[in-house]
């Protein structure tokens, strides 16, 4: 029987376990004519979740431990001669070429005979495991539905039992975040310690020079790995960025909430918003085709040296990209300070701009302040508009007219192309990923923080 | 309904009235309001009303919830300009001055006429600079020191500073909700109004601390016009001058307070008093 197949029959031997659990509940319910604790829907579902449960879980356990087992039990019965000289990697590859003719795909070169005889164990194997599976799950769905329903009585509390499991569905659903954010950052963490086991940490985040040269260029050297010339252009342009989205965006802000008539609002929000939803890959090639030219010519007329693509581009492109995010955060908080606070302004004879800049965004500030920093970090992690527009060099100066390179676009330079993930070359990826996300992580507790202690004060 | 005949009674009634403060002047009118309609969008909430407000006097408004008081109350400085959809007809003036007049700047008049609102709303800022934000607004203390005697002498007529002396710089927001509303008042009044609004100043308070702004309002009504709505019967009694009974959108009847307790001249307001309705 297919998975598939099982998952079917599993689900419709709930549906009927749920009417068998209305049904009875009802006939119990007649039979001894009392009021039953919960309502007879709530015995139908906890009689389905007795039926389906332990079977699901049983499936999920088998799915995950069998092929290992099918595996182990296969490696032995291969000749000692073929598996001895083998590297963990080689025998993984054979076992896939194996388990492919196990199910009646072909493999390239045909199969020897070795691998034939491998094939053929595994797939009575495999039929073995799959029997067993379901006659497993038949029992427990069969052993299940009886012992369920059997104990519907009108004492047993149905209803609370239920809401227990529904308490325990949506923790879980949680933890399949939590758990993933900390799976990406361990696996990162340790990608990471081994780039540091070729480049020590103080060369790497004190290096001033970034200069990787591709391990097929010379064996023998191993390249500069030093972070801060990408840090700083990761500074330069969310800089930038921030000067150009922090002013615009709040200004737009305070007009949206205080001064907008309704029907303008209604119509400009939206707008603004789609700002946010440009593809960010978008914004990079405007950058490129438009305003790095538009720019560079800028910068002839009146005397400067602009390079078409530079920190500056990148960072004004970037900066109207990030506006919705200040505007439409900082545009919430306005509108959530009280009105009896601008009344209270207004009655003591302030105007409208004097009640906003002394009274509302004072009260605002710690709101506004957490926009921006989230707005920062986005700004840090950004990568496509600065691979396009930033000009990808890596080097320590201080000039915005000039082209820098950042975290992110190093990262995307790394990791494109032929890799290693033995060198140097391409671990410094995590490295340089695992420090992008302690930045943006810190940044995001910082304004979490900051926006959760100033949030009563309105009480 | 009947407007026009109530506000004629009213004069001649209350020149002649207050026994019980006989020592001030009651006779010189301060505000006055003559057919005044307010209305919401196409919603009418006020129905054409016509008041004088005399000057030292405390005037209570009371009614049903609804009636139109506090819209009418916050008319008196037009609070109501906050709200978009609000449109206010006819004539209101202070000191024979029209405050709807186009040249009129909202600004002065509210620092002549100052509000405090149901809900004690300090700003989140210290107790010192809740004070000081209105004098500073106007100008009103060239020096530091000046200030300091505005934000002393302000909280001394609001019975705050006792309390609050050693804590000038802790947020005001961390006061109990009586001394918040005593702040707000405080607040008002070093602005130096002619007139303070009260809109249901009481509504958010204990008992104690009801008495203690209504004994407040009692010594402020010395250099004030104060204007008050109210929920309590009781409070109108205790505080007011004169009482004015509003009900859905009209001026019922204004006349002292003695005359709208003991013998109200509409059967609205008799009914109103007597609980049989509101």
């Amino acid at each position: 029987m297919s998975n598939l197949a099982l998952i079917a029959t599993l689900l419709v031997m709930m549906a009927l376990a749920y009417h068998l659990g209305l049904t009875r509940s009802r006939a119990v319910a007649a039979e001894h004519d009392v009021r039953m604790h919960s309502r007879p829907g709530y015995y139908g579902v906890l009689v389905a979740l007795w039926c389906g449960l332990p079977a699901l879980a049983i499936f999920l356990l088998w799915s995950f431990l069998a092929p290992q087992l099918i595996d182990m039990l296969v490696t032995q019965q291969l000749p000692a001669d073929l598996v001895a000289g083998l590297s963990d990697r080689e025998l993984q590859t054979l076992l896939r070429r194996v388990a492919a003719l196990a199910n009646g795909q072909g493999v390239s070169g045909g199969g020897s005979p070795e691998e034939l005889a491998a094939a053929g164990h595994m797939a009575r194997l495999q039929t073995i495991e799959n029997f067993s599976l379901v006659a497993l799950m038949a029992v427990l769905v069969v052993a299940g539905l009886i012992v369920a329903r059997r104990r519907i009585s009108p004492s047993w509390r149905a209803r609370n039992q239920v809401e227990r499991v529904i308490m325990f569905a949506l923790a879980a659903s949680s933890a399949v975040a939590i758990f993933t954010t900390i799976g990406i950052v361990l696996s990162m963490l340790g990608e990471a310690l081994r780039f540091f086991s070729f480049i020590s940490p103080a060369e790497f985040f004190f290096g001033t020079v970034w200069n990787p040269r591709f391990s097929t260029a010379g064996a023998s050297s191993q390249g500069d790995f030093g972070l801060l010339p990408l840090l700083w252009g990761t500074m330069m342009v969310s800089a930038i960025a921030l000067l150009v989205a922090i002013p615009v965006g709040l200004m737009t802000a305070i007009y949206m909430a205080e001064y907008a008539p309704p029907w303008l609002r209604n119509v400009a929000k939206p707008v603004i918003e789609i700002l946010a939803g440009i593809p960010t890959i978008v914004y990079g090639f405007f950058a490129l085709i438009v305003v790095g030219p538009f720019l560079s010519s800028v910068g002839d007329l009146i005397g400067i040296n602009i390079r078409t693509t530079s920190a500056l581009t990148a960072g004004l492109v970037m900066g109207i990209m990030i506006i919705p995010f200040v505007s439409s955060l900082s545009d919430d908080i306005i509108t959530q300070v009280p009105k009896s606070l601008r009344d209270g302004a207004l009655g003591l004879g302030a105007t409208k701009s004097e009640t906003i800049r002394q009274v509302v965004l004072p009260a605002a500030l710690p709101g506004i302040v957490g926009a921006f920093l989230l707005a920062a970090s986005r700004a840090i992690g950004e990568t496509m508009i600065v691979v396009l527009a930033a000009g990808n060099n890596p080097v320590l100066h201080a000039n915005p007219f000039e082209a820098v390179s950042t975290i992110t676009v190093t990262i995307v330079n790394q990791l494109t192309g032929d890799m290693d993930f033995a060198s140097p070359q391409s671990l410094v990826a995590f490295a340089l990923g695992l420090t992008l996300f302690v930045i943006t992580l810190g940044l995001n507790v910082i304004a979490l923080v900051v926006v959760r202690k100033y949030r009563q004060q309105y009480e | 309904m009947n407007i026009p005949a109530q506000p004629m009674a009213t004069s001649s009634v209350s020149v002649g009235g207050g026994e019980s403060r006989v020592s001030k002047a009651k006779d010189k009118v301060k505000m006055n309001a003559e057919n005044v309609k307010v209305f919401y969008g196409d919603a009418q909430a006020i129905n054409g009303i016509d008041l004088d407000i005399y000057e030292n006097e405390v005037l209570a408004f009371i009614g049903p919830s609804g009636c139109g008081k506090s819209t009418f109350l916050r008319c008196l400085n037009r609070m109501n300009d906050t709200i978009d959809i609000c449109r206010v007809e006819g004539k209101i003036t202070l000191d024979h001055n029209d405050i709807y007049a186009p040249d009129r700047d909202v600004v002065l008049l509210r620092a002549q006429v100052g509000i405090v609102f149901q809900k004690p709303n300090p700003f989140p800022k210290s107790i010192y600079e809740n004070i000081a934000y209105g004098p500073r607004l106007h100008g009103l203390a060239r020096r530091k020191a000046e200030l300091d005697d505005i934000v002393e002498s302000s909280l001394r007529r609001a019975g705050l500073w006792e309390e609050v002396k050693d804590r000038l710089d802790k947020p005001g927001t961390g006061l109990s909700g009586g001394q918040q509303q005593r702040l707000c008042i405080a607040r008002t009044v070093a602005v130096s109004p002619d007139i303070i609004l009260m809109d249901e100043p009481c509504s958010a308070l204990d008992p104690i601390a009801t008495a203690k702004v209504e004994q407040l309002i009692d010594e402020l009504s010395e250099s004030y016009t104060i204007v008050m709505v109210t929920h309590n019967m009781q409070q109108a009694a205790r505080v007011a001058d004169r009482t004015a009974f509003f009900h859905m959108g009209d001026l019922v009847e204004v006349d002292t307070t003695d005359q709208i307790f003991t013998n109200p001249q509409d059967q609205r307001t008799h009914d109103y008093i007597t609980g049989r309705f509101g």
